[in-house]
């Protein structure tokens, strides 16, 4: 029992970045749009996250901060490949290094520097039940937006016309587009959405998972995201049961030591990319269900031919 | 009026090869903004960046160090990205091929032969080749995407080094610092010129480019690279297998980033430490793609990224800037590189649209 609560209490700030994340990036896919810079935004939202937690001392400003950061950065990609019709593979790749060049820049000063932490906030009545209590229900403000967030896209994407639309766009842009819906206006706003998305799982990065900056402290979470949105063939509920699963996979690492299991910790880091090529693998070599689940625009560059 | 965007009714060649040179005007003009806001004086970075280090034997050859891994995984990839094959985690197989060509050299760190440096080049190649394997297997097997597999497989491959240095291959009487023993003299790539650093890793490079042109442009595998990318319907139609371009691509890509990984090791550094590359796997991306996709546009991107990072080496001795601009500055050139591309196929027109046939 000693174990387990603080193993339970670890999965839940492991997955909260990756949920963020993913959730964002479904939202962009969902649109037609494969963003593969979804590791420079999140760098990016974590490093001004901290540096206006560090400026401001607050951290709604913090939060807001990183919300702008990763949208701005979504903002170059949709302008590129919306506008300028860039391809959207090198693009995404372009995206991340330019975020981890650039927040290795802008960090360079904050190296070092730490932060106590979001602050907990309790939920009055349902934090004082007994273990379970204070385990789900005295987290930082990010986990449990997280969890809104989960509930309002999948909400959105399905029961509003807005994102029936959304869908329309992702799965055959042209006839969305003969029906009168601006696919580029509607794709910026997802993309947007994607790098706030981002934005906020970077912030939760550098505010709460590890209270501090480190270049690149990303990891390669951005990439897993993007797995995660394959592995939950693009549904909600899916990315929020991948990302509790990838976050208990990576907090092995955390708990192995405490076990006393002599593996060495390099190797138990490998353990979450090895388990994302493992489920990418799984879900992959099924290639209906792909074709079924995944937009069908996905990637596809449009021009409109009218 | 605003400028509109009119599509072009054939592709401009000229501007395939004007679009790198506009954006690096754009990017020095972006970095002149960057230097200022870092209150920096512009023209003295710029001298730091770009001539400084040109002004000197030492800094020439020294770009041709650091072009080599470049030129060599950018050769590399501009094959993969022609046929669509996105390769991404060539700084994976870069340190596997290091990892292994290394090992090697610590095998036979008390010997002398002539043998030793062809050993380490062989095994390098072959790590490399067997980091892009699973990827291509997983791809043509079970249908997994390349970008994602690969680049997790990069985070493998830096963790299994950094384990290994923490443990057998750390030098024994090394203070228990995670470096390796020195390589011993016949486990060194032979200097060009005294006095310099530049080996003849370098030739080896410009012999890959020249084999990569071969590849493109005389054989057939070149010719299924070439249609798959531009036109997947026809490639399929044609009959050309799939598995065969992805097996083809990734396996050439995974044994020249494995050679350049133990070229590396090799040459100037000379032993095997936990980190020995600063990102090359991920700018040879920028350097394939500033190249044109082309062989031989990779050997001029090669310099040109490489005299990026040591121009980010000067400015940080003579100015104190962080190494960070460097990174900073490689994305800008490839986001403005892709932005010029659009005038591949689109042209720039003001006013409003004459013809209505014009807009298709």
């Amino acid at each position: 029992m000693d174990l387990f609560i603080p193993a339970l209490l670890t999965i839940i700030t492991a997955a909260t970045p990756l949920l963020f994340a993913a959730l964002g990036e479904m939202v962009t896919e969902k649109s037609g749009v494969l963003n593969l810079g979804v590791e420079g935004m999140m760098v990016m939202g974590a490093i001004v996250g901290f540096v206006a937690e560090y400026y401001s001392g607050s951290a709604t400003m913090a939060i807001v901060a990183s919300i702008l950061a990763g949208a701005a950065m979504a903002a170059i990609f949709a302008l590129l490949v919306l506008e300028f019709h860039a391809s959207q593979v090198p693009t995404g790749l372009a995206l991340t290094i330019f975020g981890i060049g650039l927040s290795a820049l802008v960090g360079q000063s904050m190296i070092g520097i730490a932060y106590e932490g979001l602050p907990k906030i309790s939920i009055p009545v349902l934090s004082s039940i007994p273990v379970i209590g204070p385990l789900l229900f005295q987290q930082d403000f990010l986990v449990y937006l997280s969890i809104v967030m989960v509930a309002a896209i999948h909400y959105f994407l399905n029961k509003t016309r807005a994102g029936l639309i959304l869908r329309a766009v992702g799965d055959s842009h042209d006839a969305a587009h003969a029906m009168g819906y601006s696919v580029v206006k509607i794709r910026f706003m997802a993309i947007l959405f994607g790098g706030a998305m981002a934005g906020l799982s970077g912030a939760y990065l550098s505010l709460a998972y590890s209270p501090m900056w480190i270049e690149q402290m990303t990891a390669g979470r951005g990439w897993i995201a993007l797995a995660l949105v394959v592995f939950a063939c693009w549904r909600t509920l899916r990315v929020l049961l991948g990302a509790y699963l990838f976050g208990g996979i990576s907090i092995l690492q955390l708990h192995a030591q405490a076990l006393g299991i002599g593996i060495p910790s390099q190797v138990m880091s490998m353990l979450p990319y090895l388990a994302t090529i493992f489920v990418l693998v799984i879900i992959s070599r099924d290639v209906s269900k792909i074709k079924l689940n995944a937009p069908a625009s996905l990637g596809r560059a449009f021009h409109p031919s009218r | 009026m605003w400028p509109r965007l009119v599509k072009r009714q054939i592709p401009s060649r000229l501007m395939v090869y004007l679009s790198p040179v506009f954006a690096l005007l754009l990017s020095l003009l972006a970095g002149v903004v960057l230097f200022i806001i870092m209150r920096v004086s512009p023209l003295a970075a710029l001298h730091a960046f770009f001539i400084e280090p040109l002004s000197s034997i030492y800094g020439l050859a020294e770009l041709g160090v650091k072009a080599t891994p470049l030129i060599l995984i950018g050769v590399a990839l501009s094959l993969g990205f022609k046929a669509g094959v996105w390769n991404i985690g060539a700084e994976g197989q870069l340190t596997i091929g290091g990892l292994c060509g290394g090992m090697v050299a610590l095998y036979f760190y008390d010997q002398e032969g002539f043998y030793i440096i062809p050993l380490m080049l062989l095994a390098g190649v072959l790590g490399g080749i067997v980091w892009a394997a699973i990827v291509a297997f997983l791809r043509v097997r079970f249908n997994a995407n390349e970008i994602l597999t690969s680049l997790m497989l990069s985070y493998v491959a830096g963790l299994l080094l950094n384990v290994l240095m923490h443990g057998p291959l750390r030098d024994p009487d090394g203070f228990n610092f995670p470096e390796s023993r020195q390589f011993s003299d016949s486990a060194l790539l032979p200097t060009l010129f005294d006095g310099t650093r530049l080996h003849i890793g370098f030739l080896i490079a410009l012999l890959v480019v020249a084999l990569g042109w071969i590849i493109l442009s005389k054989t057939l595998m070149g010719y299924q690279i070439k249609v798959a990318g531009s036109a997947p319907a026809a490639a399929e139609h044609a009959g050309f297998s799939t598995s065969k371009i992805v097996w083809t691509t990734l396996l050439l890509g995974g044994g020249i980033a494995g050679l350049a990984g133990t070229i590396e090791v090799a040459g100037p550094i000379g032993q095997l430490l936990p980190n020995i590359s600063p990102g090359y796997g991920f700018t040879a991306i920028i350097v394939a793609y500033v190249g044109r996709l082309h062989p031989l546009g990779a050997l001029f991107a090669g310099l040109l990224l490489a005299l990026t990072y040591l121009g980010g080496e000067t400015a940080q001795i003579q100015l104190n800037l962080p190494v960070a601009v460097t990174g900073v500055f490689q994305g800008l050139l490839l986001f403005f590189l892709l932005a010029s591309d659009v005038l591949i196929h689109y042209r720039i027109r003001f006013g409003k649209p004459e013809l209505a046939v014009e807009k298709s």
